[in-house]
């Protein structure tokens, strides 16, 4: 578990770091919930260290800012857009480094159609995401997933870009 | 060939709009479009005998409402009437006919005790000067809205030849949405949206209610725990079970014509949904469908003998039926590129659904014999279509501006009502079955 928090903590730091100057610095008094229990001195220690032994992880870290937890999907569509690849690896990784982290896969349809049909649209995306994370390394026991469909929608309006916020498989870290 | 409905309203007059509400009820009825002659009727103010001064309960009201709701009806207003007569032995045809009106109820509430009384109504043709039906029920200060019901029930079906719905009730779904967070609720309220009560309320979403067959318990899909489970409450007690609570989905419960089974849909871990049969009792499950195509949205033919449900194994969601012992399945729709949400009226002739009508997503019935597609609503994003029990009228969700409410069509197209909700986000209404005495 410390060692998964670290992590975070890592992600957080790397992601301040690779940051352009337009984003304001955190506060004096940052909020924990966004950078772990190590509190603030761990933004810049924890990528000083360097490895953990786990150089790769840093270096894709570096290239790819900040971990999204969201990924989004085309219409009528569950296969995982290009720009998603390299942040599901980064959440397998995560998971095969940690072995007691565990995640929900949430997946979302937008309001269009029948119901029930949409909790199987969201299904379908949640389990893309599920194979990749699996064949990237993470164990089946590490991953649930559970589809809300068109239930609990990120954006409450009826536009395209409401649809296309709305179509989505949430990355939510349980353990 | 698909038939619009819309085409035949847009030739009608619209009616608008009378809208009778009441201080509690999250539920208003109006009618916004009606495309029959509506038939001049009278309901007389009701007599009382006893001992307050008035009676506790407008019958004639409610039985009037009721008719004006059904859009097959126009009651003359009391101001009009020539006489107030309480029994059929007191009135003068003459009054009537010359005021066109084709049929008339007169009755009388009189009290038999504490909280006991009896409701006699008579309902007379005065073209004809014969009574059509004549009826006494008992009644309590607690039931009366519900006898009044069943009285403009019987007046319905002797004037219509159509069973009437007016003593049924719909069960649904709201969405409240604050700083708070959101709030799901599971009502059930009677079909003129009164005595509605909270079956079920979460933080999480709730979804699919269904009847079982004798109107006492419902079926619906919890997501607390941010895991989907299925249970079966029953109204009176609250009391509920959890029948279905496998990794995964479970979803789209739906009671058997003997109330003994639910079908349901089951994703797995793997995710890949498919029809179940739960035996509620036994707790056995059995699987109807090993496509990896989804399948879902199960719902039982009237008879028993076949599951229709929606599958999108030939791409896009279609509606195919299975024999509800086992089999293979064969698939109904064909028209259109989307059909979903399979519901088969009660007498077992027509097949609603969710069909996407040239980019809208309306509701649509499906004659079985005659395979014709008839478009019956006229929004954008059109859901969870359900039938009354007399198939002559369908309920559905639709939406108005950002909310979600409700509407019902009468099962040519011709005569549609708005329910309009008084908070948040209504959806997935389900007709109950007939009441059982």
């Amino acid at each position: 578990m410390n060692q998964f928090r670290l992590l975070l903590a890592l992600v957080a730091a790397v992601s301040l770091a690779g940051c352009d100057s337009t984003r304001t610095l955190p506060d004096p008094e940052p909020d924990d919930t966004v950078y772990g229990d190590t509190g603030s001195g761990a933004d810049t220690g924890g990528y000083d260290d360097g490895s953990m032994g786990d150089g790769e992880y840093l270096d894709s870290d570096l290239s790819g800012g900040e971990l999204s937890n969201v990924i989004y999907f085309e219409f009528d569509s569950s296969d995982l857009g290009s720009e998603y690849t390299d942040i599901v690896q980064r959440h397998a990784m995560q998971l095969a480094n940690n072995p007691g982290a565990e995640v929900r896969l949430e997946g979302h349809a937008d309001e269009r159609g029948s119901r029930e049909y949409n909790i199987g649209l969201g299904e379908r995306r949640s389990q893309t995401v599920r194979r990749m994370l699996l064949i990237q390394g993470a164990a089946a026991s590490q991953i649930q997933t559970v589809s809300f469909g068109e239930e609990r929608p990120a954006s409450f309006g009826s536009s395209e870009q409401d649809y296309a916020l709305n179509r989505r498989v949430e990355i939510v870290y349980i353990n | 060939m698909t038939r619009t409905a819309n085409v035949i309203r847009k030739t009608f007059l619209i009616v608008t709009m009378l809208a009778i509400s009441t201080a509690h009820a999250e539920l208003t009825i109006e009618i916004t479009e009606g495309g029959v002659q509506r038939t001049p009727v009278a309901v007389v103010p009701f007599g009382w005998e006893g001992q307050d001064a008035n009676a506790p309960f407008d019958v004639a009201e409610v039985i009037s409402s009721d008719l004006y709701r059904s859009g097959r009806f126009d009651p003359l207003p009391e101001r009009d009437m020539l006489q107030k007569p309480t029994s059929g032995a007191d009135i003068d045809f003459d009054d009537w006919s010359i005021l066109g009106v084709e049929a008339v109820v007169v009755g009388k509430v009189t009290q038999t005790g504490d909280n006991a009384y009896s409701i006699q109504f008579q309902l007379l043709d005065p073209l004809r000067r014969i009574q059509l039906v004549g009826y006494r029920m008992p009644a309590s200060r607690g039931t009366m809205r519900h006898v009044a019901h069943r009285a403009a029930d019987m007046i319905y079906e002797k004037l219509t030849g159509i069973q009437g719905v007016f003593a049924t009730k719909v069960a649904f779904v709201t969405a409240e949405r604050s700083n708070a967070g959101s709030r799901y609720r599971l009502l059930v309220a009677d079909q003129d949206g009164e005595n509605e009560y909270v079956i079920m309320e979460s933080k999480d979403p709730i979804m699919s209610p269904a009847w079982s067959p004798d109107s006492r318990r419902l079926a619906y899909v919890s997501f607390e725990g941010n895991k989907s489970s299925i249970w079966v409450q029953t109204l009176r007690t609250g009391n509920r079970i959890a029948v279905s609570k496998e990794p995964g989905i479970n979803g789209a419960p739906s009671f058997s014509p003997d109330g003994r089974k639910l079908v349901l849909t089951l994703g797995g871990v793997d995710g890949n949904l498919d029809i179940y049969v739960l035996d509620i009792n036994a707790r056995k499950k059995t699987r109807l469908t090993t496509h990896r195509a989804i399948d879902t949205e199960g719902s039982w033919s009237p008879d028993g003998k076949y599951i229709y449900f929606t599958s999108d194994r030939s791409g896009g969601p279609q509606i195919y039926r299975v024999p509800a012992t086992g089999g293979t399945p064969e698939r109904v729709t064909f028209e259109g590129s989307y059909n979903a949400r399979p519901r088969l009226s009660p007498n077992g002739e027509k097949l609603a659904m969710v069909h996407n009508d040239r980019g809208n997503y309306r509701i649509a019935v499906m004659d079985l014999e005659r395979k014709d597609l008839l478009v019956l609503s006229a929004g954008r994003q059109d859901e969870s279509p359900s039938f009354a029990p007399n198939s002559d009228i369908l309920i559905y969700a639709t939406r108005s501006g950002r909310n979600g409410v409700l509407e019902s069509v009468s099962a040519d197209g011709l005569i549609r009502q708005k329910l309009e909700s008084g908070r948040g986000d209504v959806r997935e209404p389900v007709w109950s079955p007939f009441p059982r005495f």
